[in-house]
C-alpha cells in the first residue's frame, strides 16, 4: 500500500514536472504545445548519448540534456510558433502536433526505432522504512518535483522577469505598453518548459528504462491531462494535478486492472472537468469593465 | 517646437481603412484633446502613436526623432506613457505588483521613490497596496492605471477615455488630476468621449470624424462651435 503511494507520487512528480513546461506555455503563448512530450524523449536521448557513447559522468550528461532541449525549444518556438503569433488558435494546435510528429520521425532516423536500454541514472541504494524499500529514483524524482516547485513559485512572484512573466500572460499589449519585450519573454517559457521536461525525461527514462522515439507521447498526453486536471495556466495546479494523476494511475493499476489503468486516468479528468471545468486550481477571472 | 508630430498617417485594420491620413500636433507643457464619437479613430491613434499599431504610411516624430521603426516595447523609454482604453491594469496582479512593471524599463534603485510619489498623489492605492488588483473599484483601477504609467516618468502622457465607466464625482476628480500632472510638467494627449469635461480642461482639442481630423482649435472655441456643440455637446 505504502509502495503503491510511493510510487504513484514519484510517477506523478515526473508528470507534474511535464505540466508544469505545459501550463507555464499555455499561460503565455495561449496554445497547447503538443511537442512537449516529445522533448521528453529528446532529452532521454541526449542524456543517454552523453552517458552510453561519450562516458560522461550523469551530472554533466543531464545539464548537457537540460541545455540541448532548452535551445531546441527556443528554436522550435522561433521557427515553427511564432510566425503563427496572429494566426488562428487551431493553425497553432496543428502546427504543434506537425512538429510532434517531426521530433519523432527524426528521432527515428538518428536512433532507430529500437529501443535503448536506459542507464539508471540514479544509482543509489534504496532508502528502507521497516519492510517497504523506497528506491532512489523515486526519492530523487519526488525532491526534484519539489524543488523545481518551489523554484518556479519563486521566480514568477519575486523577480523582475517572472512578474513580467505573468504581466505578458494576461495581456501582451498592456505589458508592451510597460516596456516588455513579449517576444522575448515568451522564447524564456518556452526555454525554461522545456529544460524542465529534459529533467523529467532523465527521470521518467530512470524508472522505466526504455527509450524509444515514442517514449514521450504517452506521457506528454497524461502530463497536458494533469496540467488541465490542475487548472491549466496554474502552476500550483500543475503540480498537483500531476501527483493525483500519478497516484489514481498506480492505484488503478494496482488494484482494478493494468489495462484500463490509462482510461480510469482520463474518465477521471472527465469527472472532474464536468464538475468543476477549470480544473482543481483553475479560477475564472471576472473583468470590471 | 512640436513634442510629438504626427503626419499624414494611414491605418488599416485588416481591410477597413480606419485612419484616413490625419496630422496633428502636440507641444510642450499643452493638454490636447481628440475627441469624436464611437469609432471615430481616437484610441486607434493613441494605439498608433504608442507602437502597438503601425501605420500603413505616414511618420510620427516625437522630439524629433521617428517612431515608425521603434517597436511598441521601446517606445515607453523615449518618454511616453499610454493609459490605455478599459484600463488594461494587470488584474491578476498586486496593485504594488502593476506599479513595477511600470517601471520595467526603470532602474530597480529608483522604483521605490517612484511609487512613493504615486502613493502620495493616489493614497487609496497606498492602503490596497497588497490587494490582488482585480479587486479593486472601478476608480481606483483607473487610478491604478495612471499610477502605473506615471511609473515610467513619461514627459508625455496618452490618456484613453479616463472617464469611461465613473460615477461623475470621481470624472471631475480623474480631471483634476490630469489638470495637476500637466501644471506638473506633464503634456497630456487626451482622448474622451465626455467631450465637455475635456474641452474645458483643454488648451487645444481636435475634432475626429470617421477616421478624419474634420476641426481643430482652443479648448474654448470648440467649446463655443456650433457644429461640436450639435454634435458631442448635447446642443
Amino acid at each position: 500500500m505504502l509502495n503503491y503511494l510511493v510510487n504513484g507520487i514519484s510517477l506523478g512528480s515526473v508528470y507534474a514536472i511535464i505540466a508544469l513546461g505545459y501550463t507555464m506555455v499555455y499561460g503565455i503563448a495561449k496554445m497547447l504545445n503538443f511537442a512537449h512530450g516529445d522533448i521528453i524523449m529528446v532529452g532521454g536521448y541526449v542524456s543517454f548519448c552523453a552517458t552510453s557513447y561519450l562516458g560522461l559522468p550523469v551530472i554533466p550528461s543531464v545539464l548537457l540534456s537540460v541545455f540541448v532541449c532548452t535551445v531546441l525549444g527556443i528554436v522550435i518556438e522561433r521557427l515553427a510558433y511564432k510566425p503563427l503569433r496572429a494566426a488562428t488558435s487551431l493553425a497553432v494546435l496543428i502546427t504543434a502536433i506537425g512538429v510532434s510528429y517531426f521530433l519523432q520521425n527524426a528521432a527515428l532516423l538518428i536512433w532507430s526505432s529500437n529501443p535503448k536500454a536506459y542507464p539508471n541514472m540514479v544509482a543509489l541504494p534504496p532508502l528502507v522504512i521497516g519492510d517497504t524499500q523506497i528506491s532512489a529514483v523515486s526519492l530523487v524524482t519526488t525532491a526534484a518535483c519539489i524543488v523545481i516547485m518551489v523554484v518556479l513559485t519563486l521566480f514568477t512572484n519575486k523577480t523582475k522577469l517572472g512578474k513580467a512573466m505573468r504581466a505578458v500572460s494576461e495581456d501582451k499589449d498592456a505589458a508592451q505598453l510597460m516596456g516588455i519585450n513579449v517576444n522575448a519573454t515568451i522564447s524564456l517559457t518556452f526555454a525554461i518548459g522545456s529544460g524542465l521536461a529534459a529533467i523529467a525525461g532523465v527521470l521518467l527514462c530512470s524508472a522505466y528504462p526504455t527509450l524509444m522515439p515514442t517514449t514521450g507521447a504517452m506521457p506528454g498526453i497524461k502530463a497536458f491531462t494533469a496540467a488541465v486536471f490542475g487548472g491549466i495556466g496554474s502552476i500550483p495546479g500543475a503540480m498537483l494535478g500531476g501527483i493525483l494523476l500519478g497516484i489514481i494511475e498506480i492505484f488503478g493499476k494496482a488494484y482494478i486492472s493494468t489495462q484500463l489503468s490509462d482510461a480510469i486516468v482520463f474518465s477521471v479528468l472527465i469527472l472532474i472537468l464536468l464538475v468543476k471545468p477549470t480544473g482543481l486550481l483553475g479560477k475564472k477571472i471576472s473583468e470590471k469593465v | 517646437m512640436s513634442m510629438l508630430k504626427v503626419s499624414d498617417i494611414n491605418v488599416f485594420y485588416g481591410n477597413i481603412h480606419a485612419i484616413k491620413g490625419i496630422s496633428f500636433e502636440v507641444n510642450e507643457g499643452e493638454i490636447v484633446t481628440l475627441i469624436g464619437a464611437n469609432g471615430a479613430g481616437k484610441s486607434t491613434t493613441l494605439n498608433t502613436v504608442a507602437g502597438l499599431l503601425k501605420p500603413a504610411s505616414g511618420n510620427i516624430e516625437f522630439e524629433g526623432t521617428s517612431l515608425l521603426n521603434v517597436p511598441a516595447h521601446k517606445i515607453v523609454n523615449r518618454g511616453m506613457a499610454l493609459c490605455p482604453e478599459g484600463r488594461r491594469i494587470f488584474l491578476q496582479l498586486s496593485v504594488q505588483e502593476n506599479l513595477e512593471m511600470g517601471a520595467y524599463t526603470r532602474s530597480s534603485s529608483e522604483i521605490a521613490d517612484l511609487i512613493a510619489d504615486v502613493y502620495d498623489r493616489f493614497p487609496r492605492l497606498k492602503e490596497r497596496c497588497r490587494q490582488v488588483a482585480g479587486t479593486l473599484s472601478g476608480g481606483e483601477q483607473q487610478m491604478l492605471a495612471m499610477g502605473r504609467a506615471l511609473m515610467s516618468k513619461p514627459r508625455l502622457m496618452m490618456l484613453d477615455e479616463p472617464s469611461m465607466g465613473l460615477a461623475p464625482i470621481l470624472v471631475e476628480k480623474i480631471f483634476e488630476i490630469i489638470e495637476e500632472l500637466n501644471k506638473s510638467g506633464t503634456t497630456i494627449l487626451l482622448v474622451e468621449q465626455n467631450a465637455q469635461m475635456a474641452l474645458s480642461i483643454a488648451h487645444r482639442s481636435y475634432v475626429l470624424e470617421t477616421g478624419r481630423i474634420t476641426t481643430s482649435g482652443t479648448g474654448e472655441e470648440l467649446l463655443h462651435n456650433d457644429a461640436v456643440r450639435k454634435a458631442y455637446l448635447g446642443g
